[in-house]
């Protein structure tokens, strides 16, 4: 290892960023448009798209700690997932619309619908709009807090600094523990009160999962970008790409299993309180969805990075990334939008706000273009700024040997 | 090329190393020389070996992935055939062949499988158990199971060649070469 290399971001990076903030300002005048449209539509879309995004920038975060915690070889990852992380201020900041929409996404900030509904008046004290504000300025101060000060001691250490060594895995140690919390209320607050008469035991860890899979899909496809490329083309070995694949097909058994998990439960209690969340997700064409989501959610994914050699090589590794992060937007679809279905008994539905069976908006695919292009400018601004390598890492000698340490 | 000098009644040559770098370098070098059939012998695993051998890739996965699909099947078939077939009850109202609760027997009789596979499968490949191998014939490999590197030549290899290649391993600096009776 040599000091003089600044493992500089390649060239083109900067070609990709104005690429990505040219995706996402088309993306935003889409949106715009949409919402002059049809609002509650727009609100929708974008909670999705959001989601997907937040998933990826969160779940870094909590491979950044596992990684801090646990070491391995695929520690030569951190500076991507650092660059993730820290772009949870400009999500922040895109929660806004959600904030805006909250009434044409969740039914316990009417409060007609509250009043005439004794579930509803119970759990008022917890779902209330101004509760809703608070806790989600709580996670997000309490997140980008976290994922910047494992940042800044990074660049400590960058600099020389190895008392930050020991800062960062207790740091990490703490922080795993707030992000699961946290991230299981927020998935609470944001989806499953979309329906709030529904609640799962498991319906956090399945967030939080998806969180850490969709993470893992995007460090795959950055580092496929970055390895094609000087200086991480003789850094990044296949036995790195094989770690991330192994997490990967983890991730995607861990999917399964609670995902199961949780309709199994339900199927056996055939509880009336749970029972509708799975009748609005099996009929009137969303179905095939769930079968979709069976096939290309799991069996496919599972039985390709069942192959070594699609672990190990980099090229093939990030095709069932992209393929990955696909599913993973579909799986937040079938996780929002059959709420706003007629085929569900519910409270939008009371509302008057139904659609006829399986539907697809044209604003579910714009939302995603002004999200991810926003938020793929800020990824790429951040990765910028930092050499691509944690060089001064006490294990990442360990890491970038031929073989690669595990 | 002549096999006269090879003696029908010796197994191979085997060098012994120090470290486990030696024995990677002086197996990289006897690959380079032509030799194919050789083994190495190491007490503890050794990464760069197996390519340094120029092993093929194991078949263990293949198996592997055949035990589970049979445990799978086997599971699931048997579920089927007791709630369905032979002995169909009513629980609650549900079908007879109710698949999501099949499914944690299902998974569990797939790790079963592939486990009894990856485990029957290693003892096979490896050809175990073999009460007799003619490496343990030499006194110094005993501490192959402690501090000590082997790589060992046998007369199968079509190149070998009892003085040619004695003089080979010598070359390269081992602690000594021993024959090894068969």
């Amino acid at each position: 290892m040599t000091s003089d290399t600044t493992y500089a971001p390649p060239e083109d990076l900067d070609a990709r960023r104005a690429m990505a903030l040219k995706v996402g300002a088309v993306g935003l005048v889409a949106c715009a448009f949409g919402y002059g449209f049809a609002p509650e539509h727009f609100f929708r879309s974008w909670l999705i798209a959001y989601l997907l995004f937040l998933g990826i920038a969160l779940g870094s975060m909590g491979l950044l700690m596992v990684q801090h915690l646990s070491g391995g070889a695929w520690g030569v990852f951190r500076r991507v997932f650092e660059a993730s992380s820290r772009t949870l201020p400009l999500m922040a900041v895109l929660f806004l619309p959600i904030a805006v929409g909250m009434t044409s996404l969740y039914p316990w900030s009417h409060p007609e619908l509250v009043q005439n509904d004794a579930v509803l008046t119970h759990k008022a004290p917890y779902l209330n709009s101004v509760f809703f504000m608070v806790r989600a300025l709580f996670y997000f101060v309490g997140w980008t807090t976290i994922a910047w000060t494992l940042s800044r001691w990074s660049r400590l250490q960058d600099e020389g600094d190895m008392s930050v060594n020991i800062k960062l895995q207790y740091l990490s140690g703490g922080g795993i523990v707030f992000y699961t919390l946290t991230a299981t209320f927020a998935s609470v607050d944001w989806l499953m009160s979309l329906n709030p008469h529904w609640y799962s035991t498991l319906f956090g860890f399945l967030f939080v999962g998806g969180q850490g899979l969709s993470a893992l899909a995007f460090t795959i496809i950055v580092s496929t970008f970055l390895v094609r490329r000087a200086p991480m083309a003789s850094l990044f070995k296949p036995s790195h790409f094989h770690d991330l694949g192994k997490l990967s097909l983890a991730f995607v058994m861990l999917w399964a299993y609670f995902n199961f998990s949780q309709f199994l439960l339900i199927y056996a209690a055939n509880l009336l309180e749970e029972i509708p969340y799975f009748i609005a997700r099996i009929t009137h064409g969303w179905q095939y969805l769930a079968i979709f989501l069976v096939v290309f959610h799991f069996a496919v994914p599972f039985s390709l990075l069942l192959s070594r050699d699609n672990k190990r090589m980099p090229h093939r590794l990030v095709w069932v990334a992209l393929a990955i992060l696909v599913v993973r937007y579909i799986d937040l679809v079938m996780l929002v939008s059959p709420e706003f279905d007629a085929a569900g008994v519910n409270l939008h539905m009371e509302a008057g706000e139904h659609e006829g069976g399986f539907y697809l908006h044209w604003l579910d695919l714009a939302a995603p273009l002004a999200v991810g292009g926003l938020w793929a400018w800020m990824f790429f601004t951040q990765l910028a700024q930092r050499p691509l390598l944690a060089f001064r890492d006490p294990y990442l000698r360990e890491s970038l040997e031929t073989t690669g340490g595990h | 090329m002549t096999h006269a000098e090879t003696s029908p009644t010796l197994h191979g040559l085997m060098a012994e190393f120090e470290t486990p770098t030696a024995l990677v370098a002086a197996t990289e070098r006897a690959r380079l020389e032509g030799y194919r059939n050789m083994d190495a012998y190491s007490p503890i695993p050794i990464e760069e070996l197996s390519e340094a051998l120029g092993l093929p890739r194991t078949r263990l996965p293949r198996l592997v992935l055949g035990g589970g699909i049979l445990g799978g099947l086997a599971g699931y078939g048997l579920q089927y055939w007791s709630q369905v077939i032979a002995y169909p009850m009513n629980v609650g109202g549900r079908p007879f062949h109710a698949w999501p609760y099949f499914i944690p027997v299902t998974f569990e009789t797939t790790i079963l499988g592939a486990a009894l596979g990856a485990f029957i499968g290693m003892w096979a490949l490896n050809k175990l158990p073999m009460p007799y191998h003619p490496v343990f014939n030499v006194p110094a490999f005993a501490r192959a199971s402690t501090d000590r590197f082997f790589l060992c030549i046998e007369t199968s290899d079509p190149r070998f060649d009892l003085q040619a290649t004695s003089k080979f391993l010598e070359s390269l600096h081992p602690l000594g070469v021993s024959e090894v009776a068969a």
